[in-house]
């Protein structure tokens, strides 16, 4: 890598860890992700200061062309941290779900609403409004 | 015997108030639950106007999150077995009773517009894509269903207290509910109905929509399941009922 090339991704580098480093203060980012990014910014900037390091262990694995290594790396990474987010968003759409559920529950009919003990009794004698069986609650999670 | 109508609406001011008025004419004795899906065009007074309870949702979840909460409301009621009711006026209330005698010999009953010919129409491609559910449907739930996609069904007590936490989400949910409840040893039966045609969806991506969903369900229905949960196998009727 080319001095001026190499001066510029290490600015960059400096940036992305500060603009990390300010997110967690900030508390803006949850814990598992602070540690996430920030063992991230570090890598990057060990990989900045020492401009061999990398192309030594490319040179190691038998990787002819040696920046391949780094973007073997990154789109690993990124795949996985993909992968990730799609699983919590998954997650957490089902808890939005069972949320606005129990809510609307909770909240009971709209006012003015037709009550259940104007439905007339059923011939087996239960009472209109006596919940016979709870319906289990909130969803449990089975993930 | 008393039964529940679940009608989940999204903004169907316009079309609510005759439905009900249909339901109260022709099944009078019926507890009518309408799941307002976040509407925004005052859905909820139009059901409270109709004699119907309403049950509002914060925003909007989609047919299938407004269905698992007309479900879980029916149960937590104790009723003794519900159906699904169309607020578009895409359903015919004359049809009900036929739907509820059927419940009894299934746990579940599909009220469908092709056993025999129904008289409804539907486009070409939406066809195709239709006739190849079934197919994959009728292979893994090893029985013949002619209408996959149809709304208008009726539910014993167990089945509406498996949907309360089981019912699927996503778009075109009937299809993934049918394999679901075939798979948990539910005894699932058809029968002919009558629908009217529904003027609904001209949206210029809905066939792209319609194809997504398809190859969604596709994925889903091959992979095993909503969620790849554990299938658990029990007769019909002898789910557990108790908290």
């Amino acid at each position: 890598m080319t001095g001026p090339t190499h001066a510029l991704l290490a600015a960059l580098t400096v940036v992305a860890v500060l603009v990390i480093i300010r997110l967690v203060r900030r508390g803006a980012l949850k814990a598992k992700y602070s540690v996430l990014w920030l063992t991230v910014g570090l890598v990057l900037a060990v990989a900045a200061s020492v401009p061999t390091l990398l192309d030594r262990i490319a040179d190691r694995l038998g990787i002819w062309y040696q920046p391949t290594l780094f973007l073997l790396l990154a789109i690993g990474f990124l795949l996985l941290v993909a992968m990730h987010f799609s699983y919590e968003l998954s997650r957490l759409e089902k808890r939005v779900r069972a949320l606005a559920e129990e809510l609307a529950l909770l909240r009971g009919p709209v006012e003015g609403s037709a009550s259940i003990s104007d439905f007339s009794t059923s011939p087996d004698g239960h009472e209109p409004g006596q919940p016979r069986h709870s319906d289990g609650g909130p969803d449990q999670e089975r993930d | 015997m008393r039964t529940a109508v679940i009608i989940p609406a999204f903004n169907e001011v316009d079309a609510l108030p005759a439905v009900l008025a249909d339901l109260a004419t022709h099944v009078p004795d019926h507890y009518v639950i309408v799941v307002d899906d976040g509407s925004t065009d005052g859905t909820h007074l139009a059901a409270v106007d109709g004699g119907a309870t309403c049950l509002r949702l914060p925003f909007n979840l989609g047919i299938g999150g407004a269905l698992r909460l007309g479900f879980r409301h029916a149960v937590r009621e104790g009723f003794d077995r519900a159906y699904q009711f169309d607020a578009d006026g895409q359903h015919d209330a004359t049809q009900v009773t036929a739907l509820l005698t059927a419940l009894d010999d299934a746990d579940m009953v599909i009220g469908s517009r092709f056993v025999d010919d129904g008289g409804y129409q539907v486009g070409r491609s939406r066809g195709v894509a239709m006739a190849l559910l079934r197919q994959l449907v009728g292979a893994i739930s090893g029985q013949r269903f002619t209408d996959t996609s149809s709304g208008f069904r009726a539910f014993r007590r167990p089945v509406l207290e498996f949907f309360a936490t089981e019912y699927p989400m996503e778009y075109m949910e009937s299809v993934e509910a049918l394999v679901l409840a075939v798979r948990h040893g539910f005894t699932v039966h058809e029968v002919p109905v009558t629908m009217r045609d529904r003027s609904a969806g001209t949206a210029s991506n809905r066939n792209l929509r319609l194809a997504y969903h398809f190859v969604r369900l596709l994925i889903v229905l091959v992979a095993g399941g909503p969620g790849g949960r554990p299938r658990r196998t029990h007769g019909a009727r002898k789910v557990d009922t108790t908290p």
